[in-house]
């Protein structure tokens, strides 16, 4: 009895401290959006170069009743997916290949690590040239801001695969595509993961560069549009809604991380 | 009945700077349903021994004799690697899924192997949800749902705390005795290969050679555990300890 009341309290206190943590969370951002609110109702802050929320919500209103709103979203949301999905896809492809052939690492090992400290937006006039001036060169752009590091990150993943792991499947005599999918694959969900959550940003920040150059919508079409007939108002909305995208897409994968690794 | 000979087998590592010699000249045999335990001080190339029977490593020169027809040989680690993302029976049915072996008979081998040790209620559950011990158990039920003629066991306990080394050592030696299987295990525990083997090799320091072979009788196959009571397991003891010791200093 005595045991069970303990486990009780500290189940309590458990789900006190959690409350705290979310509590202060929700604190800071009403205290953020308030002070923010004070200072330029006050005309402390030049509401014209720093909006107010008030005229942020007016705006996603605005917005929202031109039916705009949601065409900038999924436009925006659109390419990111696509982009993110290939660049997944192709990380994880070419990572494998690199596992695969320790030949092909050792050889492109120097030009991964030039191609990843490269800042891939100096190539954005080149892109529109070669691609056009369309989404394609938006999801190029995206790709090759985010292919380069999934790929490094998901192979050196590959690579730290438990050596004993890989000793027990050859002693069934496996052969290199049964290790890949038993163990190497399984084993780095983690990574992959991991991998999956930075690509997701750097996707973001791919996608954003490409629509500031060339777009005639999405979110990046509206923060530079804004900022061309100076409506800071435009600006700020759209990096809001920008925060607002890029929380719910990875509460998405925390939730498939959460589905993958349920029982163990 | 021999099951295995090794003659004049050697092998080298080549690395940069050398060629390292690890075994040079070993000569043995494995008689069905023996319990052969290695020993030799740490780095003499035991472990190569087992790896080159087991296929995992080429051998520089000599020959290994299988004197069966598909031989099959089954591995157990120092780690159990046990996958935590699959369940017990899962992990135990790995090596029947890579070679295309799952069949209701083998299925059925596998189950009647975990009931019989004592892990049936455990089929569906996670490694991670059981004792070291039961960990090690799992794993050699892994190994033998291929029905393998020779066990070769890598310092198997070795991972283990030593109250449970000593009920795991039993667990293993019962199965494998029941199982009427033929074992050779390395070890550089000196009481724990006296209280397995049905016979000890000794190697040197490197390049090794065999450099005596015991054959340990206590009267019956006892467990483990008991033979550590024998008064004969002394006398055993020393033995290997004198001729280990040699090499150490």
């Amino acid at each position: 009895m005595k045991a069970s009341e303990e486990h009780k309290k500290y189940l309590k206190k458990l789900k006190w401290n959690t409350l705290k943590v979310i509590f202060v969370q929700i604190l800071i951002l009403i205290l953020f959006i308030t002070i923010w609110q004070f200072l330029s109702d006050h005309k402390i802050i030049n509401s014209f170069l720093c909006s107010s929320p008030k005229k942020v919500l007016e705006t996603t209103i605005n917005l929202w009743k031109s039916n705009d709103l949601l065409i900038h979203v999924w436009v925006t949301l659109k390419e990111i997916l696509l982009s993110f999905g290939i660049g997944t896809i192709i990380g994880i492809v070419f990572a494998a290949f690199l596992w695969w052939s320790p030949f092909a690492s050792k050889v492109l090992d120097p030009y991964l690590t030039i191609l990843n400290s490269l800042p891939k937006v100096s190539l954005g006039p080149i892109i529109i040239i070669w691609a056009g001036a369309n989404q394609n060169s938006i999801i190029l752009m995206a790709l090759l801001i985010s292919v380069i590091s999934t790929i490094i990150s998901v192979y050196v993943g590959f690579s730290h695969t438990n050596k004993n792991s890989i000793r027990l499947l050859e002693s069934f005599k496996a052969n290199k595509f049964q290790i890949f999918t038993k163990v190497v694959l399984p084993s780095n969900i983690n990574t992959i993961i991991s991998s999956l959550k930075i690509n997701l940003s750097m996707t973001f920040v791919g996608v954003i560069m490409g629509e500031l150059l060339v777009s005639k919508q999405g979110l990046g079409y509206l923060i530079n549009y804004g900022s061309q007939v100076f409506n800071t108002n435009l600006v700020i909305t759209g990096v809001i809604l920008l925060g607002v995208l890029t929380s719910i897409l990875y509460f998405l994968i925390l939730l498939i991380e959460k589905k993958l690794k349920k029982d163990w | 009945m021999k099951l295995l000979e090794l003659k004049e087998l050697s092998k080298n590592y080549l690395t940069k700077k050398k060629v390292i010699c690890a075994l040079d000249n070993i000569n043995f045999d494995i008689n069905e349903n023996e319990f052969i335990v290695l020993v030799g001080p740490s780095g003499c190339g035991k472990s190569t021994i087992l790896s080159i029977i087991g296929e995992l490593e080429n051998k520089s020169g000599g020959e290994i004799k299988y004197n069966k027809k598909d031989i099959k040989i089954g591995y157990m680690f120092q780690e159990d690697a046990l996958f935590p993302w699959l369940t017990v029976l899962d992990n135990c049915m790995l090596g029947l899924k890579i070679q295309n072996k799952v069949t209701d008979e083998n299925k059925g081998y596998v189950k009647s192997l975990l009931k019989k040790y004592g892990l049936s209620s455990f089929e569906k559950s996670y490694p991670k949800e059981l004792s070291g011990g039961m960990r090690q158990r799992v794993a050699l039920i892994r190994t033998l749902a291929l029905k393998p003629d020779i066990l070769l066991l890598d310092e198997p306990f070795s991972a283990l705390d030593y109250q449970t080394r000593i009920t795991v050592s039993d667990d293993v030696f019962k199965i494998i005795k029941e199982e009427k299987k033929t074992a050779l295990m390395v070890t550089h525990d000196i009481s724990e290969a006296t209280s397995l083997a049905s016979k000890i090799i000794v190697l040197s320091n490197r390049p090794s050679v065999v450099k005596n072979i015991y054959e340990i009788n206590m009267d019956g196959t006892n467990l483990p555990s008991e033979n550590r009571k024998n008064p004969k397991f002394g006398y055993y003891y020393n033995l290997i300890w004198k001729d280990l010791d040699h090499y150490e200093s």
